[in-house]
């Protein structure tokens, strides 16, 4: 990348240290920001990202170290003083009003004003020949809300910038963003570069992080572990550093064992459909089987998911369980059956927060259970306990709320809640979506572990090679239709692509 | 309630019907604020009562603590053309309009039971109400005259804090009281004018003043907590009536009954006939233009174990209080 | 949220203390006793005897709470309840009049529970439908009026004793002992805990939230039933104007006093019980302190407002209050610039 021979550091962070009662969220790290680089700071969940930018944003007190802007010692004591500094946050939720107006959102607090009335004109004058300069050409008078989460980054970056910020952090700023608006936000990134911004990336995308950060700095448990250019950092060796273990490169390679196919019909459902949700299907699970469903978002993905476990009530068609005819008006009904669902929305849809990993582990067996056969404190502390092993979540204390856990670990205390009722099927929707590196290869090989041992389960994933990696059989969706099932040696990600691609005229046509 | 109103209104009507064709028949619309007491039940009742026997034709109707309501009510029977209104306000304030055209279709209006703001003072013919400060001290006299030199220690019952009858009655009971050195208000609480809060205060009174051995009398702003008062007592192992004195204000049925047996010794009644001084007032400036004094005042009548209490109870109960 | 304050309620318990402290200061004699007619006789015995309509009313609360609802009927419960009770007591016979009332606030309760979780109402919404009626139904039952009755046998549930204490108390103990070894021995603790910390993972996690909701309704109008007809027995009569007025505000007092978040989830019982006890114990020092009644408010409000600051995890220390302070000139500073 274009840079002048070893620049004089915009930003320094020299032996931060930062502990939160006996946890040690940051030992000793340092951190350097050139003027005008894009530095992608990278680790896994609780590796300490977090707590180092908000060390430096003044969110949180520094209990050591020091930290120099322009070789200027500061102490920002909140993310107000630090933006007066110039070190603006950008964090994944936008954090502006999304029922004023765009120019509003730009000006807020400081609106151009004439004896004290705000000269609405100037100002949506001035918001418009901004955000040109970020390349959006947006009626800024409409509510913010209104526009795609990137635009809406993107005003929350020019009324940084505009605020003479010098340090931009970007904390995952492209997690809900599609590929077109990763371009919008890239190419702002770029052009604020080049005028000598200093940018922070955070973000869990590898492939974006190569595509745009010029040096990346890994830290893992609290410690740093180095700061490496990018161009010069092979992905494998940058997942070292991350994960501090070898860990074969995801190659997308399928280790399925074709042999698992064969096992007994466990549920299965023909003709079952809701009218405006999704089209009748047949769809047939069998016990140590892997179905994967594929297809873009809104496709109907999670809607069969929903109607396999009685979360939404079919219409039409009819599920047998083991050969018998059921009943599947309710996710109870569903957890009678022994089914279990692993939701896309995990903080919504998934963990109970305030209850500790425990509850929130014996929370499904319990509800099946019923109300008069409650465990006894002695059971619950045992499942709990067997389960915090098998599935490594950490920290290993049954007593701690699951709310302060990092994604991955409540992804394994979700997958403990249904394990623990001996599922017989199993639903798991992205089940791997926002969970770091490590976490995510081992969630895949749970998944396998489980089917060997019978459980039929049926995972969506956005991610084709995560679905060929461990999918006997693949389920294409297009517009709420089942359109098609490949098995065995078919299954590769040209064969789901063309699957998901075929016909497109037709397909403009019907939507 | 209803099966009593439509024996009230067929009454009426017999009456109405017995009259000889010609006899001037006065009709007077009562707005009431509803009947959120036994007190206004009995009220109503009393009304109904006292225009039967001037053969008025009463038209009531019950607001439900709500002026607009209340407004509403006049405009109609300003429509309906009748001799006179009757308005029992909810509140103080607000009145001017709906009284000016009242006052314009030369229909007067006496106010029953509560007074309006001084500015609405030739808005209406005359206020009916009893004066609650005279109340207090018809109180206080009965206690001073009963324990005479004696020296005395009151513990008072306060009805709701910020509510004027209250503060009234307390004024009249204090001015007694201060007349009388061997008088002495020992402790004041509120009791909010309900049986449940007078008996929880008078607990604490109890235990405050040594088991109550140095109380003398209880003084409470209305019956209900007396009545709480003198459970409170009971149970305490005290004789009300007996070892400590009381008296109370209003004159409901349940303080005869307590009376009658003993437990209590005094009480100022608050009539619940404000129609009938009110129908006199009407009738004499109809009849022979009389004009009435600005506010009529009804008399705090006393009574104690030697009124035949039991019988008053009997007379007093069935009038819904 | 994530920081929940510690299950052991340290901080309410302290506040107890110091408020029986405060009445003992006040009323030198607070915690003498005697027996009077085969029941205990005393202020301590007052703050529990008078506090057990709250004590009930805060022990069906704080379950409606914890599947984050609210119950703003139950005081209106409490008067409808006591009315029939009164009503019926001098004609017929005692199981049946209980049968009637509390089977009265079994049907509030579950009428709130309906509109709540069948027809996905607001609980604050919902309940206020009966706040309202459930008093004018009462008044109409009454007819306006206090119904007064002479009957012994419901008069116990007022005056009676159990080895020396009031019945009101004894009843608000065993309810609070029922209450506990039904909700914690079964697993109805757990899923009401899973229904108010997220209903929607907890519908999905097979828990029957609808029938939770149902339940713990059911339980509150039950609760104020029963705090209803201990209000008649009381007073010997039922006052539908003024019996339970105001109290579910208490009740709701009681529930946050005791640690309860408003936003549900996490529970506990006993510590509702001494946020209900807190309150009555502050009511009974003020009545027994002679200050006049036009402070009654005031000091109340200090109160509550000293106890829920005793016991917020960001006040812990006075370095919190500081820091806070710091941070608020430097927003006005940064407003300024």
């Amino acid at each position: 990348m274009q840079k002048g021979p070893d620049p004089a550091p915009l930003l320094d962070v020299r032996g931060l240290a930062k502990s939160f009662g006996a946890l040690r969220a940051l030992q000793d790290v340092d951190f350097t920001l050139r003027a005008g680089e894009i530095h992608a700071l990278l680790g896994e969940n609780g590796a300490g990202k977090s707590t180092l930018i908000k060390v430096v944003t003044g969110v949180f007190a520094r209990d050591a170290g020091i930290v120099r802007l322009d070789g200027a010692e500061i102490a920002p004591r909140s993310a107000k003083a630090a933006l007066d500094c110039g070190i603006a946050t950008v964090y994944q939720e936008v954090n502006l009003l999304p029922n004023l107006s765009v120019a509003q959102n730009l000006f807020l607090g400081r609106q151009p004003t004439r004896l004290g009335v705000v000269r609405q004109a100037e100002m949506r004058r001035r918001a418009t020949a901004l955000l040109q300069e970020f390349g959006l050409h947006i009626d800024v008078a409409a509510p913010l809300g209104n526009y795609s989460v990137a635009v809406q980054h993107v005003t929350a970056i020019a009324r940084a910038v505009d605020l003479s910020a010098r340090v931009l952090i970007l904390d995952e700023p492209t997690a809900s963003l599609d590929r077109h608006e990763v371009e919008i936000l890239f190419r702002v990134m770029r052009q604020l570069a080049l005028r000598g911004i200093g940018i922070v990336f955070v973000s869990h995308f590898l492939d974006q992080v190569y595509e745009i950060s010029d040096r990346i700095t890994v830290l893992r448990n609290g410690r740093l572990i180095g700061e490496r250019e990018t161009a010069s950092l092979p992905r494998i060796e940058l997942i070292r550093m991350m994960l501090g273990r070898e860990l074969a490169e995801t190659t997308g390679e399928r280790v399925a064992a074709p042999a698992h196919g064969a096992g007994e019909a466990c549920v299965s459902f023909e003709g079952y459909g809701k009218a405006g949700t999704i089209a009748p299907f047949d769809l047939t699970l069998h016990h140590g089987e892997v179905v994967g469903l594929a297809g873009l978002l809104g496709s109907g993905r999670t809607e069969t998911a929903r109607l396999v476990f009685g979360a939404e009530r079919a219409d039409s068609g009819e599920v047998k369980v083991e050969g018998r005819a059921a009943r599947l008006h309710s996710p109870r009904d569903a957890v009678a059956y022994g089914f279990g669902y692993c939701p896309e929305e995990r903080k919504t849809d998934g963990i109970i927060a305030d209850l500790t990993v425990r509850e929130n582990i014996v929370l499904a067996l319990q509800a099946r259970r019923g109300l008069h056969r409650p465990l006894s404190r002695g059971e619950q502390d045992e499942i709990a306990k067997r389960f915090i092993e098998l599935l490594d979540i950490r920290p290993p204390d049954p007593e701690r709320p699951i709310g302060l856990l990092s994604g991955g670990n409540q992804q394994k205390v979700l997958l403990a809640r249904w394990l623990a009722t001996s599922p017989r099927l199993l639903v798991l929707d992205e089940p791997t979506r926002g969970i770091d590196v490590g976490a995510h290869a081992e969630i895949i090989r749970l998944i396998r572990e489980f089917c060997d041992k019978g459980l039929a389960l049926l995972v969506i994933s956005s991610e084709l090679d995560e679905i060929v990696t461990y999918s006997d059989r693949v389920v294409v969706l297009r517009d709420r239709v089942h359109v098609e099932q490949l098995q065995g040696d078919a299954i590769d990600v040209t064969n789901i692509l063309a699957a998901i691609a075929a016909d497109g005229a037709a397909r403009g046509a019907a939507s | 309630m209803t099966l009593k109103a439509l024996f009230a209104a067929t009454a009426t009507a017999a009456v109405m019907f017995s009259l000889p064709a010609g006899a001037a028949q006065l009709t007077v619309g009562f707005s009431q604020i509803g009947s959120e007491s036994g007190w206004r039940a009995a009220e109503t009742s009393v009304s109904k009562q006292e225009a039967a026997k001037r053969q008025v034709n009463l038209k009531i109707a019950d607001a439900q603590q709500k002026q607009e309501n209340q407004i509403k009510a006049i405009r109609s029977f300003i429509a309906q053309g009748v001799d006179a209104i009757f308005l029992a306000p909810v509140v103080a304030s607000g009145w001017e309009a709906v009284l000016k055209e009242a006052k314009e279709a030369k229909i007067p209006v006496v106010l029953l039971d509560r007074d309006i703001d001084p500015s609405g003072k030739d808005l209406y013919l005359t206020a009916v109400t009893s004066d609650s400060v005279h109340e207090g001290e018809v109180a206080g006299e009965w206690l001073a005259k009963t324990v005479g030199d004696k020296s005395c220690s009151i513990v008072e019952l306060q009805g709701t804090v910020g509510a004027s009858v209250a503060t009234n009655r307390k004024k009249g009971f204090d001015d007694v009281v201060a007349k009388h050195p061997n008088l002495k208000v020992v402790r004041s609480q509120t009791g909010d004018f309900t049986r449940a809060k007078g008996k929880e205060v008078m607990e604490s009174f109890i235990k405050a003043e040594g088991g109550g051995k140095s109380i003398c009398a209880v003084y409470a702003h209305n019956d209900d907590m007396m009545v709480g008062a003198i459970q409170a007592m009971k149970e305490a192992g005290l004789k009300p009536g007996k070892d400590i004195l009381t008296v109370s204000i209003d004159a409901v049925p349940d303080i005869f009954k307590a009376m009658a047996a003993g437990e209590a010794n005094a009480t100022v009644e608050l009539t619940p006939n404000m129609a009938g001084p009110a129908l006199d007032a009407i009738i004499a400036s109809k009849d022979k233009g009389t004009v009435p004094p600005k506010w009529i005042q009804t008399e705090s009548k006393l009574y104690t174990a030697a009124d035949d209490p039991q019988k008053i109870y009997d007379s007093k109960k069935g009038l819904g209080y | 949220m994530m920081a929940r304050l510690p299950r052991h309620g340290l901080a309410q318990i302290l506040a107890l203390v110091m408020i029986l402290a405060v009445d003992r200061m006040v009323s030198p004699q607070f915690f003498d006793l005697r027996m009077q007619d085969g029941r205990l006789f005393g202020s301590v015995i007052d703050v529990l005897n008078r506090g057990a309509p709250v004590v009930l009313l805060s022990l069906g609360m704080v379950l409606v709470i914890a599947t984050r609802g609210i119950d703003l009927s139950v005081g209106a419960v409490m008067a409808i309840a006591g009315a029939i009770a009164a009503s019926l007591a001098d004609s017929h016979s005692l199981p049946l009049v209980l049968a009637a009332a509390l089977g009265t606030g079994l049907i509030c309760g579950l009428w709130n529970g309906f509109l709540v979780a069948v027809l996905g109402i607001q609980p604050i919404i919902a309940t206020l439908i009966l706040m309202v009626a459930g008093r004018g139904i009462a008044q109409l039952i009454t007819e306006g009026r206090i119904v007064t009755f002479t009957s012994p046998d419901l008069g116990w549930f007022g005056a009676g004793a159990i080895l020396g204490f009031p019945a009101p108390v004894v009843i608000a103990a065993g309810m609070l002992g029922l209450t506990v070894a039904v909700v914690r021995g079964s697993a109805l603790g757990l899923l009401i805990e899973a229904t108010g910390g997220n209903a929607r993972a907890s519908e999905l996690a097979g828990v029957g939230t609808r029938l939770m909701i149902l339940a713990v309704y059911a339980w509150c109008g039950l609760c104020a039933a029963l705090a209803g007809i201990i209000s008649a027995a009381d007073i010997m009569g039922a006052d539908a104007n003024n019996a339970g007025l105001w109290l579910e505000l208490d009740a709701i007092l009681a529930v946050v006093i005791g640690g309860t978040s408003l936003f549900g989830g996490r529970f506990s019982l006993l510590l509702a019980v001494v946020g209900a006890l807190i309150i009555q114990a502050m009511n009974t020092g003020i009545l027994l302190s002679g200050y006049p009644p036009e402070l009654n408010l005031l000091v109340k409000a200090v109160v509550v407002l000293a106890v829920l600051l005793l016991q917020s995890p960001r006040l812990a220390g006075l370095a919190g209050l500081a820091a806070r302070l710091r941070g608020a000139r430097l927003r006005l500073k940064g407003a300024k610039a």
